[in-house]
């Protein structure tokens, strides 16, 4: 294929890298599915879904477990939406204002200041949503640790991850078009309604959908301000615990079934994210495409 | 070999639009010199535009030909670091005040790119969403106004049952002609074209050249082309810009065969005859 020898060399390498991170994934997967493995085979996955309650432990203690993890799921998926339909609007409103409204100083500084965001570490926004965020929700309608404030502490993190992706698919937008606009005596706005945004449309939807799975994957901050308790929420300010959380908080005494079935949610967190991407390679695919 | 020359054989060359009546003025430019971040890159053209002609602007690359252009519409607004000092008059009103209109200007003075830029949008929402923006409210009337603009660009026919489609589908002359019809659509007073035929092969450049004919009479147009062929061809009247001391500025103006059969200035003539440029 290539003549000289450094060329395949270096191609050679970058076989051997990408097959590392290849299967990196591949072994994830599959150590997913070994752990899991028991609790599928003797509860079968049917349970996981169906069981009254989220009661792993007394499995065993010889007891019958009970294994649903539609609580969790439920938990999960809320607090998600939650953000993700916060922080959108939000994320896009500030990328076209750092993007065609503020002036080249203010729109870099506030860049910088995202980006800090995005840097965060978790467990920074955890504390400061415990004790902060928590208390203030208990002020106007106890017992503050709830869906909400899992959902606000979520929408804080992935909010710079839309705002700056959303950004860099701003700037693709061909300046062809900008100038095409202002000499059809396009004001601003309808020009970022009319041409911008739809330009933009595929990489602004492979943005939430990145943040969509950084909100999924998120355990450390939700466990620490959503209280936790296995439930269906019945309005927002009812504490729910998400599969992440709940992997992070029984894995410690976990044994035998019950330790298979957080490896069995962690499968179902895999899945979803699986199908976040497919669903992003779907309708971004044919942006990068072309 | 010039991609023009090549297509002359097949183009149906009655096409001329009407005669331009000489005698108004459209735009009066007096005194123009453009800078960029403090260097000048134009400076002073006084240059008169009579109304309903066609006037090309031609020379070398680099010489400040779209700079002079862009200063027509204000585009020059867009610039980082660009500083325009002179008077453009548009009908007797100046449009380099810093309190012009510029969605009114622009409405009034059409532009169209040397490269064909439709949005990403569906054929029909390329010449209706201006329109809906601008004010026209009722669905059908912005339809009808698409439908003669396409009509008058000759781009109906093909595209009539396919409305929907993408833009971007059209190959690059239909693009350029969809363009046209984006910025008549307006009904401006006056068309800028920046090169509107030189990405556009040597057929679809062709189609493109005899629309620009057949617009003269109806609007102002104000043609960039670095093709004296093509000048030559279409224009009424033709402005000869030229790099002196690392800025470009006008010396010669005049109607077609004034410039390319007797030219005044000595630059004119190597230029005019293939020498210089």
């Amino acid at each position: 294929m290539f003549r000289s020898t450094s060329d395949r060399l270096l191609l050679g390498l970058l076989r051997c890298v990408s097959a590392l991170a290849a299967a990196v994934v591949m072994l994830i997967v599959i150590f997913l599915v070994i752990e899991s493995w028991p609790a599928l085979r003797s509860v079968g996955p049917l349970r996981f879904f169906t069981d009254p309650s989220w009661h792993p432990a007394s499995a065993a203690g010889g007891g019958a477990g009970r294994f649903n993890l539609i609580p969790m799921l439920i938990g999960t998926l809320a607090s998600t939406a939650g953000a993700v339909m916060l922080a959108t609007p939000l994320g896009i409103a500030s990328a076209l204002f750092c993007r065609f409204y503020a002036p080249k100083r203010i729109a870099t500084g506030y860049r910088r200041l995202l980006e800090l965001l995005t840097g965060i570490p978790s467990v920074v926004f955890g504390l400061w949503g415990l004790l902060v965020l928590a208390p203030l929700i208990r002020q106007w309608h106890p017992p503050g640790q709830s869906l909400l404030a899992g959902v606000l502490i979520l929408t804080v993190m992935i909010l710079p991850t839309v705002a700056l992706l959303s950004e860099s698919s701003l700037n693709s937008v061909p300046r062809a078009y900008l100038r095409g606009a202002a000499a059809l005596g396009l004001s601003r706005w309808a020009t970022i309604r009319g041409v911008v945004l739809p330009a933009a449309r595929g990489g602004i939807v492979t943005a939430v959908l990145l943040a969509t799975g950084r909100a999924i994957g998120e355990t450390m901050a939700v466990l620490m301000v959503a209280g936790n308790v296995v439930q269906v929420p019945h309005s927002v300010f009812d504490p729910v615990r998400t599969l992440t959380a709940n992997i992070a908080l029984e894995l410690g005494y976990a044994m035998d079934i019950h330790r298979s079935a957080l490896f069995v949610s962690g499968l179902v967190l895999m899945m979803m994210l699986a199908a976040l991407i497919g669903l992003a390679e779907w309708i971004g695919g044919g942006r990068m495409n072309a | 070999m010039n991609a023009q020359n090549t297509t002359e054989v097949i183009r149906p060359w009655a096409q001329r639009g009407p005669c331009c009546e000489t005698s108004e003025t459209c735009i009066e430019v007096q005194n123009l010199s453009v800078h960029y971040h403090g260097k000048q890159a134009l400076g002073g053209v006084d240059l008169t535009i009579p109304r309903g002609c066609i006037t090309a602007v031609v020379g070398p690359s680099g010489c400040g030909k779209s700079t002079f252009l862009n200063c027509l519409n204000r585009m020059t607004d867009m610039i980082p670091g660009c500083r325009v000092a002179g008077s453009v008059r548009l009908m007797g009103q100046d449009i380099t005040q810093s309190d012009t209109d510029l969605i009114s200007l622009r409405r009034r003075v059409g532009m169209i790119f040397q490269k064909p830029n439709p949005f990403p949008l569906s054929i029909r929402k390329n010449l209706t969403f201006a329109l809906k923006h601008h004010g026209m409210k009722r669905r059908s009337d912005r339809d009808e106004a698409a439908k003669n603009a396409l009509r008058s660009v000759g781009l109906w026919e093909e595209v009539k049952d396919r409305l929907d489609a993408p833009a971007l589908e059209l190959s690059g002359g239909q693009q350029q002609r969809l363009c046209l019809a984006r910025a008549l659509v307006l009904k401006p007073q006056v068309l800028l074209l920046d090169e509107p035929s030189s990405s556009l092969d040597p057929v679809a450049s062709g189609v493109v050249e005899d629309l620009i004919s057949q617009l003269r009479g109806r609007y102002t147009l104000v043609i960039v082309t670095h093709n004296l062929a093509q000048a030559r061809r279409i224009a009424d009247h033709v402005a000869v810009f030229w790099t002196r001391n690392g800025s470009g500025q006008l010396i010669e103006t005049g109607s077609v065969s004034q410039v390319f059969d007797s030219p005044r200035h000595e630059l004119t003539a190597t230029y005019i005859s293939g020498l210089r440029g």
